[in-house]
C-alpha cells in the first residue's frame, strides 16, 4: 500500500524521488497483474533526478501517478488497449496531465483498460486482461481496471480513469479502493479519447478520501478547450472533517429488493445496509426515496453510448497514425481492413449497434427516445436529491464482488447488468464516489454515495466520515506483500 | 441558353476568411502561400481526445451575413455531427447545422433575364467546418493516388442555399456575383482567395429529375458548368433518355460534368447533436450585430445617386464592388462628383478588367489629380485616358509616377491657346485645297484642317477647340 501524503513525507523528509520511482518500477515489472500498458521509465526518472536536484513546490509535488490509457500523455503512447492506435504517440498533454504536471506530479505510465472503454471487466483490452490483487483468477472490473489494480496493489499511490457508465467506480469497488466520477463539466475532457462525450469525466483513484480528494483538487476546474468545461470552487481537501452530521441519506428502493435491484449479492446488500447503520450512529438520518425510471436506465445508457462512439471511432483508419497493415490498396479497402483487424469483437459489436441506433429511420425510435429517457432520469435525481429530499444516496456500488476472468466475457447483456447501478449516475451528471465497505469471501464490496451537480464537497465530506469509523480502507490484498 | 424551362438552384459554400482563425481552433487561417499541413493543430486534425471551441467571432460574422441577406435568426445555435468516410475528413464527421440553421427565410436582389430587379429567395444560411483539400494526381476519375492538405481544414464556412429561382447559368453567375459583393461589404470574406467560394448546383429542366453539379470553384464556372448540364440534359431529353437523380462532378479542365453518384447511393449522414458544444443564445448578440452592419450595396446605390447627383447605372457600377465604392467616394469628395464616377465606372473599371487587376492597384490621390487637370484644361480626355494607361502598367515604385509627371514626360500637357492658333493658321495655309473645298460649300472639308491642327499639336489640342478655332479662322478670312 503506498499513500500519496506518505510518500510526499517521504521526500520532504530528504528521500529520493528517483528512488521511491525506481523501487515502484521494480515492482510493477515483478507483478502478475497486467495493470500497465506502458511504463513512462525516461520520462519519469529523468523528470525524479529534476526533482531530487532542485525540488518544486505543488499539491502533487513529486508523486508518481499512473494514467489511464485513454487520456493524452505527451510522448507517451496512448492506446486506449487498442490495436487500432498501435504506435500512436500524442504531440499533446491532456488538461489534467498539463494539471497534475503544474502541481509537481510525475507521470509514470499508462495502465490497462477495457478496449476503448467498453466493457465491465478490462477483458476487452488488446493487451490481456488485468488480474484483480484480491485474487488473480478474478476481474479487476473496468473499464479503468488497470487503474484500479495499480493503486490497489500499491503499484501506484494514485491514478487517474475515466467514467462513462461506472469505470472508475466499478474497479474501484472490485479492488476496494476509493474511486470519484465528478459532476459532468468539473473535470476538463480535453484530450480524453472520447468514448461516449455526453457522459464520461476523468477521475481520480487511490487508496483512501483524502488522496483522492488531493487529485481532485488538482484536476478539477475550467479549460476554455473543452466547452462543457465549469469553473470548479474546489474546497475538496478543507472541508472534508464536516462530519455527516445533519446529512439525510437518500436510500433509492429501485436499487434494493425487486426490479433492477434483483440480482444483488445478498452479501453486498447486507454490507450496504451496515453502512446506512453507521451513518446513522455518525449522527446522519436516512429514508427510503424513488428513483422510478431506474429500470430503463441501462437500456438509455447503452443507446446514447454506443451511438456517440460509433461517431467517435470512425476517425481511426488508420490514415494518418495508428494501425497500418502491409501494402496499401485503394482508400476504401485500406481502411475497411485496418478496421477489420484494429478493433476487438466488443468495440465492434458497439459501433454496429450505434450506427444503427443513428441511421435514418430508427433515429427517433432508439436515440432521440433514450435521450427522452436521459432527461426523466436526471429529474429522479433532481427531486430526490431537491431540498426537501436527501442530501446525499446511499447504493451499492456493483450489485456483486468481482467475478472470475471468462465468466461473463461471452455473455454481453449479463456484463452490461452490471453497470445498473452506475450508468443512472452518468445520465443523470450528478457526482459519485465508491470506497469500500466490506468484504463478502475475501472480496472487496463498495459503497456509492451519489451527490447533487456540483457538491461534491459533501460528497466526499460524507465519505470521509464514513471511511474514519471503518477498517475496510485499510485492508490490503494479498499479492501486494 | 435562356428558354423558360430551366430551374436551378444554388448551395454556396462561402470561407468566411477574413475571420483571423480557424471555426474550432487557434489555428491561423492565413495559410493561403504556405506549405501543406502548416496550418494545422491536434484539434482541426482531429486527434483523438481533441474537442472544438466555437470560435465566437465566426458566429458573429454569420448572424452578419444572415442578416445582410434578410434572413430570420435562430434564437439558439445548435450544432450536429454529419458522419461519413472521407480522407479529407479526418474526424470522419463535419460540425455542420441540421434542422436549425443559424438564418432562415431570406432574400437579394439581382438583376433577372429580362433586365428587371429580381427576388431570389434564400432558403437557409447555416455555418459548418471545412474538410481538408485532396490534391488528386491527375483527374478524380483516373487519379492513381490523391493527397491531402489539412490546411484549410476546420475553417469556418457559411452554406447559403437559394431556393429553385434562378432560370439561367447568367442569372445564377448574377446571384454569385452580388452574394460576393454582399459578402465584402460585411468585410467577412475575401473573394480573391483560392477556396474562398464553392459551389453545387441543382439544376433540371421542367418536368424532369434534377442533378446536383458538385465542385465549382468559380463564377465563370458556374456559368459553364450550368451551361454544359442544360445542353446535355436537353439533348439526353432529345434522343428520349430521362434524366435520373444524381450528383455530378464538374470537371474544370475539361469543362464537363460527370456522374459520380446516383440516388440510390445516397449517403445516410446519421446526423445527431454534437456533445461537445454546447448551444449559444444567439438571439441576443443580433441587436448588437445588426447595429453594427455597413450600408449593404442596394442602400449605397441609392444614397450615391441622392447625394451625388450621379445616374443610376454609374452607381449600380460603381457599387458593385465595395473597393470601387469606397475608392469613388474619396475621389468625389475631392473632385467634381459626376465626372468622378463617369471616369471610374467607364474608363478606369473598364482599364482594370482589361487587366485582370484590382482597383486599389491606382491610387484615388492620382484619380483626383487627373479630374483636376481635365477640369483645369491642361490635359485633353484622350490624354487623360493616356495618364491612367501608363500608371496601370507602370511596374515599378508606384510613388515614382504621379499623373504630373506622366504628362510632362510623355508631353500630354493640352497645348497652349497661342500654339494652337499658331498650328490652326499654319494648317490652314498649309491646305489651299481643304479651304477651297469649304469656302465651296463642303463643310466636312474643315475635318481635314482640323487633323492637320491635331498633327502639329501632336494631339495636345482640344479637338472641339481646334475645330472652332479652324472654324473661325475660315470665316475670317
Amino acid at each position: 500500500m503506498v499513500m500519496i501524503r506518505e510518500l510526499q513525507e517521504g521526500l520532504f523528509a530528504g528521500g529520493s524521488a528517483e528512488e521511491m520511482i525506481n523501487s515502484l518500477f521494480e515492482k510493477i515489472r515483478r507483478s502478475r497483474l497486467n495493470a500497465y500498458n506502458h511504463i513512462a521509465e525516461d520520462q519519469a526518472l529523468e523528470r525524479a533526478r529534476e526533482f531530487d536536484r532542485s525540488p518544486w513546490e505543488g499539491s502533487l509535488a513529486g508523486v508518481p501517478i499512473a494514467i489511464k490509457d485513454s487520456i493524452s500523455t505527451r510522448g507517451i503512447e496512448t492506446n486506449c488497449s487498442s490495436r487500432i492506435l498501435s504506435g500512436y504517440v500524442p504531440p499533446y498533454d491532456a488538461h489534467v496531465i498539463e494539471r497534475l504536471k503544474e502541481e509537481g506530479a510525475i507521470i509514470i505510465g499508462k495502465t490497462n483498460m477495457d478496449e476503448f472503454a467498453m466493457g465491465t471487466s478490462t477483458e476487452t483490452s488488446y493487451f490481456g486482461p488485468t488480474k484483480n490483487p484480491w485474487d488473480l483468477d478474478r476481474v479487476p472490473g473496468g473499464s479503468s481496471g488497470g487503474s484500479a489494480a495499480a493503486v490497489a496493489a500499491g503499484e501506484a499511490p494514485a491514478a487517474l480513469g475515466s467514467d462513462t457508465g461506472g469505470s472508475i467506480r466499478g474497479p474501484a469497488s472490485f479492488c476496494g479502493i476509493v474511486g470519484i466520477k465528478p459532476t459532468y463539466g468539473l473535470v476538463s475532457r480535453y484530450g480524453l479519447v472520447s468514448y461516449a462525450n455526453s457522459l464520461e469525466q476523468i477521475g481520480p483513484l487511490a487508496m483512501d478520501v483524502e488522496d483522492a480528494a488531493l487529485v481532485m483538487e488538482a484536476i478539477s476546474g475550467h479549460d476554455p478547450r473543452d466547452s462543457t468545461s465549469v469553473k470548479s470552487e474546489g474546497g475538496y481537501l478543507s472541508g472534508l472533517n464536516g462530519g455527516v452530521e445533519g446529512l439525510t441519506f437518500g436510500v433509492p428502493k429501485e436499487y434494493f429488493g425487486e426490479g433492477v435491484g434483483e440480482g444483488v449479492d445478498p452479501e453486498v446488500e447486507r454490507s450496504v445496509w451496515d453502512a446506512i447503520s453507521k451513518l446513522e450512529e455518525l449522527g446522519a438520518s436516512w429514508k427510503m426515496v424513488s428513483l422510478p425510471h431506474t429500470k430503463y436506465a441501462l437500456a438509455a445508457y447503452y443507446i446514447i453510448a454506443m451511438s456517440e462512439a460509433s461517431s467517435n471511432l470512425a476517425r481511426f483508419d488508420g490514415l494518418r497514425y495508428g494501425l497500418r497493415l502491409g501494402a496499401d490498396q485503394d482508400w476504401h479497402s485500406t481502411f475497411s481492413e485496418i478496421r477489420a483487424a484494429g478493433f476487438g469483437p466488443e468495440v465492434k459489436r458497439r459501433i454496429l449497434l450505434g450506427t444503427y441506433a443513428l441511421s435514418a429511420g430508427y433515429y427517433g425510435r432508439y436515440y432521440l427516445k433514450a435521450l427522452k429517457v436521459r432527461t426523466l432520469i436526471k429529474q429522479d435525481f433532481e427531486r430526490a436529491l431537491s431540498s426537501g429530499g436527501a442530501d446525499l444516496l446511499v447504493t451499492p456500488t456493483m450489485p456483486f464482488p468481482a467475478f472470475k476472468i471468462g465468466e461473463r466475457i461471452e455473455d454481453p447483456l449479463s456484463l452490461y447488468m452490471a453497470d445498473v447501478f452506475t450508468v443512472p449516475i452518468n445520465l443523470a451528471g450528478v457526482p459519485a464516489i465508491s470506497l469500500p465497505c466490506g468484504f463478502a469471501d475475501g472480496l472487496p464490496i463498495g459503497l456509492q454515495i451519489i451527490g447533487r451537480h456540483f457538491d461534491e464537497v459533501s460528497l466526499l465530506r460524507a465519505a470521509k466520515a464514513y471511511e474514519d469509523a471503518t477498517p475496510y480502507h485499510e485492508a490490503v490484498p494479498k499479492e501486494v506483500i | 441558353m435562356a428558354g423558360g424551362d430551366v430551374i436551378i438552384g444554388l448551395e454556396v459554400h462561402v470561407q468566411l476568411n477574413r475571420l483571423r482563425s480557424k471555426l474550432f481552433c487557434g489555428c491561423s487561417t492565413d495559410y493561403h502561400a504556405s506549405d501543406p499541413n502548416t496550418h494545422t493543430c491536434p484539434v482541426c486534425l482531429g486527434l483523438p481526445g481533441t474537442l472544438p471551441v466555437m470560435n465566437r467571432r465566426a458566429v458573429e460574422y454569420a448572424i452578419r451575413v444572415a442578416l445582410a441577406l434578410n434572413c430570420e435568426i435562430q434564437g439558439e445555435t445548435l450544432f450536429y455531427r454529419k458522419n461519413y468516410y472521407y480522407p479529407d475528413l479526418p474526424k470522419a464527421f463535419q460540425i455542420t447545422q441540421y434542422d436549425f440553421p443559424l438564418g432562415m427565410g431570406g432574400s437579394i436582389l439581382i438583376k433577372g433575364e429580362d433586365g428587371e430587379e429580381k427576388k431570389i429567395r434564400i432558403t437557409r444560411v447555416h455555418m459548418e467546418e471545412d474538410p481538408g483539400r485532396l490534391v488528386h494526381a491527375g483527374t478524380i476519375d483516373r487519379a492513381k493516388y490523391s493527397m491531402v492538405d489539412y490546411n484549410r481544414c476546420g475553417m469556418a464556412l457559411l452554406e447559403v442555399v437559394t431556393e429553385p429561382d434562378l432560370r439561367s447559368p447568367k442569372e445564377a453567375r448574377s446571384f454569385l456575383d452580388k452574394l460576393r459583393n454582399i459578402l465584402e461589404y460585411l468585410d467577412v470574406f475575401d473573394g480573391g482567395l483560392e477556396g474562398a467560394m464553392r459551389i453545387d448546383s441543382n439544376i433540371s429542366l421542367v418536368g424532369g429529375e434534377r442533378a446536383e453539379v458538385k465542385n465549382i470553384s468559380s463564377h465563370k464556372g458556374v456559368e459553364k458548368a450550368l451551361a454544359y448540364e442544360i445542353t446535355r440534359q436537353r439533348s439526353a431529353r432529345r434522343r428520349g433518355v430521362a434524366q435520373v437523380q444524381e450528383t455530378r462532378h464538374y470537371d474544370e479542365l475539361r469543362a464537363i460534368t460527370v456522374s459520380i453518384r446516383t440516388k440510390e447511393e445516397a449517403h445516410d449522414y446519421r446526423y445527431f447533436p454534437e456533445p461537445d458544444l454546447v448551444p449559444m443564445r444567439i438571439a441576443d448578440w443580433v441587436p448588437e450585430v445588426e447595429a453594427e452592419l455597413p450600408e449593404l450595396p442596394d442602400a449605397k446605390r441609392e444614397r450615391f445617386v441622392a447625394e451625388y447627383g450621379i445616374a443610376d447605372d454609374h452607381a449600380r457600377s460603381l457599387t458593385s464592388e465595395i473597393r470601387v465604392a469606397n475608392f469613388y467616394e474619396v475621389v468625389a469628395k475631392r473632385a467634381p462628383s459626376r465626372l468622378a464616377a463617369a471616369w471610374i465606372a467607364d474608363v478606369l473599371k473598364g482599364e482594370l478588367n482589361y487587366r485582370d487587376i484590382t482597383i486599389d492597384k491606382f491610387s484615388p490621390d492620382h484619380m483626383v489629380e487627373i479630374l483636376s487637370m481635365l477640369e483645369g484644361g491642361k490635359i485633353t480626355e484622350k490624354g487623360a485616358v493616356e495618364v491612367i494607361r501608363t500608371i496601370l502598367d507602370h511596374s515599378g515604385d508606384l510613388s515614382e509616377v504621379t499623373p504630373t509627371r506622366v504628362v510632362e514626360a510623355k508631353g500630354l500637357a493640352r497645348a497652349g491657346n497661342d500654339a494652337v492658333k499658331a498650328a490652326v493658321r499654319a494648317a490652314v495655309e498649309e491646305s489651299a485645297q481643304a479651304v477651297a473645298d469649304y469656302r465651296a460649300g463642303n463643310e466636312k472639308a474643315i475635318n481635314f484642317i482640323v487633323g492637320v491642327v491635331m498633327k502639329k499639336t501632336r494631339g495636345r489640342a482640344d479637338p472641339g477647340e481646334a475645330n472652332r478655332l479652324v472654324k473661325e479662322t475660315l470665316d475670317e478670312i
